[in-house]
């Protein structure tokens, strides 16, 4: 099998994972070495695939044989599919060609389950080695930890990192056990643990040692599959806000499960994948980390599902109307955040020109805020945007109209002359 | 005060000696043009000589009022805002005039225009990072861009810290100027046309493993072209491996002549600085 099969069966295999970020590396370059990680706080995009996604790095499997039989994965045991393999020596191949060319920022490494779990990181240990050390590459590379492998291999894996995720998949230990009966909850949470102390450890040792080396300096991040389950969004939301509070992890990815397979336990092949359910979490996952929400603030468990029509920003504004219309002139930070239509850059925007002068309510476009939204919510100097009228009611329906462009539309239907009616 | 429109060479240094001369000849501006864009008009018009003390003055006073103001004008004067001159005339004036604290204050009008220039500029910037395609030949990477702002300079460092070791050049095709990098230097130079060589063995097959890889790694039941345009405008797909018709995926023997393929006749290999040329912006004072 030549490299380009290989390619194209380890890649369509790795496709459902949803994270490929290349933030938070602070690798800079080094002589005798090829590559550095984006100084930029975003990371870096070098292309979308036509689904719209990041590609930031080169994200495959080292292998597609998997000795667990997870229900919803496309690589479980029981699956007929054709199996591939990487040696390290290609796949560092692969990896330095592209990254010269300015294809990729980087290697995402994750595996089917060969062997073992410890087996299999090991496999994965080499290859990131010659990597690292015979390549000299310097540019990110993201590993997965296998549930299950043991905690010295997750520390050489971590010293040859810049971020390490481990897959929780299920949001419910219910879920696991019905869909993924090789995994624990345990052995999940196990390295999550281990790769958080660690992490800790070693900027410790950093303060005090300017050498010593660097455990997953960019943080670990993981996946929860929205759609599987029957999971709530309010218990998603929770359990995010647990990973980010307890485990200080860089990101939470949701990925909408998109079903590969017909099995009684998950959803039928020709249900649509939840983009939109999806999409809310995203907004709601953004609220925990820069807006100062609680998971307990947007949802309980009256209204365990974030409300699809609106965004959960405006949603809860609109159940906390009395504490509105906030004065852009004097309110603090905090306040000026649960404005929807404001954001953490045109929040700041408003505190730096406030000091120089009173601000208008036509400014506030120029410094960024998203007026059709934010309008209902604000003053300046006194005054709201001149000859708006509104009520509670006809204020969800303002709110729709302006969110209403940016959802999928439903698809168009072709109409046929020979269909008979009805 | 008179109004007066002022024409200089197109350099960032004779833009401030437009500013210096406006203050010594006591003139109101009401446009600065290039030479070579300049239309004659029933306005008077003074031809700006640059002189490189007066520009350092200029510079000077405007870091001393604000080092954020002076970014402004050197990234300003990079972007493709219509009237960008005017535009930062008028800033550097209030500056003097009025002291740094309008800086704070995005919606004022003489900076709005600026800034949102400024902002584009750095946007495509931070794209084109990720966007730039290089092929590999012979043993050089070449890549092309077509950006709407001047970006060389602002992604020289990023590409000399990542291709440390390497040889490079990035050309763009809208402004015609070059970046060349190699052992360690950087230089920006104008290149009037630039023809890349077709692929090698080599070159193709890792074009078409990426090609391969890209059109894999889409999730089908996901498919979303407009989230894509909203990422990646088409405007950039021009100059991106993925998105080349089956040509730029055929290895052609190449044809025998120059040492370094890829770089047309007369035009000086990296690493051979060029005779004097016209300044490139970011490399002044």
């Amino acid at each position: 099998m030549d490299v380009l099969e290989k390619l194209t069966i380890l890649t369509d295999a790795a496709k459902y994972d949803a994270a490929c970020t290349s933030s938070g590396g602070d690798r800079t370059s080094r002589k005798g070495y090829i590559g550095n990680t984006s100084s930029s706080v975003a990371g870096c995009c070098h292309s979308f695939s036509a689904d719209g996604r990041c590609v930031s790095l080169l994200k495959v499997l080292l292998t597609n044989r998997c000795v667990y039989d997870c229900k919803y994965c496309v690589n479980r045991r029981s699956n007929e599919t054709k199996r591939a393999f990487f040696t390290p020596e290609e796949l560092a191949d692969l990896t330095i060609s592209f990254y010269r060319r300015n294809y990729i920022e980087g290697l995402f490494l994750s595996s089917g389950v060969y062997r073992s779990p410890d087996y299999t990181t090991e496999l994965m240990i080499r290859t990131l080695r010659l990597l690292r050390e015979t390549y000299r590459f310097n540019g990110y590379i993201h590993a997965k930890a296998i549930p299950g492998t043991a905690p010295e291999l997750v520390e050489q894996l971590g010293l040859l990192a810049d971020r390490i995720s481990v897959n929780i998949e299920l949001p419910s230990e219910a879920g696991l056990r019905a869909l993924a009966p090789d995994k624990t909850k345990g052995a999940i949470l196990a390295p999550m643990r281990q790769i958080q102390s660690r992490s800790l450890q070693s900027k410790e040792e950093l303060v005090k040692y300017r050498h010593a080396p660097r455990f997953a300096p960019a943080g670990q991040s993981t996946q929860l599959i929205v759609g599987a389950t029957a999971d709530s969004d309010f218990h998603i939301l929770r359990l995010t806000q647990g990973l980010y509070d307890r485990y200080h992890l860089k990101r939470v990815f949701y990925s909408a499960y998109i079903p590969v397979v017909e099995h009684a336990l998950l959803p039928s092949r020709d249900v649509a994948p939840p983009l939109l359910r999806e999409h809310r979490l995203y907004q709601a996952d953004w609220l925990l980390r820069f807006y100062g929400f609680r998971a307990e603030e947007l949802l309980d468990e009256e209204h365990p599902d974030i409300d699809p029509r609106v965004d959960p920003k405006c949603s809860w504004a609109l159940s906390h109307l009395g504490f509105f219309p906030i004065e852009v002139n004097t309110a603090d930070y905090m306040s000026l955040l649960r404005v929807p239509g404001v954001g953490v850059t045109s929040a700041r925007r408003i505190l730096s020109a406030r000091r120089v002068g009173r601000l208008q309510i036509e400014d506030l476009r120029k410094l960024g805020v998203v007026m059709k939204r934010a309008q209902y919510f604000l003053t300046a100097s006194g005054r709201a945007v001149p000859g708006l009228r509104f009520s509670p009611e006809s204020l969800l329906a303002g709110l729709l109209a302006a969110e209403r462009p940016s959802l999928p539309q439903p698809p168009m239907e072709q109409l046929s002359l020979f269909d008979s009616p009805g | 005060m008179s109004e007066m429109i002022y024409t200089y060479d197109g350099s960032f240094e004779g833009f401030l000696c437009c500013i210096f001369e406006s203050y010594a000849n006591k003139e109101v501006l009401t446009a600065i043009c290039r030479d070579e864009d300049f239309l004659p008009t029933l306005f008077a018009v003074r031809a700006v000589q640059t002189d490189r003390s007066h520009a350092g003055r200029v510079y000077r006073k405007v870091v001393k009022l604000s080092p954020y103001g002076a970014k402004l004008l050197q990234k300003g004067f990079l972007t493709c805002l219509t009237d960008k001159e005017l535009c930062l005339y008028r800033l550097t004036v209030k500056l003097l005039r009025d002291g740094p604290s309008f800086l704070r204050d995005r919606s004022d009008e003489t900076l709005y225009p600026v800034i949102k220039a400024v902002g584009h500029l750095d946007g495509e910037a931070h794209l084109l990072k990720g966007f730039v395609r290089f092929s590999e030949l012979g043993g050089v990477l070449g890549g092309e861009i077509e950006p709407k702002n001047r970006v060389l300079p602002l992604l020289r460092s990023h590409f000399c810290a990542r291709y440390r070791d390497e040889s490079f050049f990035l050309y763009d095709r809208t402004h015609r100027e070059a970046l060349f990098y190699t052992a360690g230097k950087a230089v920006i130079r104008p290149l009037e046309s630039f023809q890349m060589a077709p692929p090698d063995e080599a070159e193709a097959r890792y074009r078409l493993l990426w090609k391969r890889f890209y059109d894999t790694i889409a999730i089908q039941e996901r498919y979303d072209p407009k989230g894509r345009r909203t990422h990646m405008p088409m405007r950039y797909w021009s100059t991106m491996t993925e998105f080349q018709g089956e040509e730029a995926f055929k290895a052609q023997s190449p044809s025998a002549g120059g040492p370094v393929p890829g770089v047309p006749g007369g035009i000086p290999a990296p690493g051979i600085r060029p005779g004097s040329g016209r300044s490139a912006p970011g490399s002044v004072l």
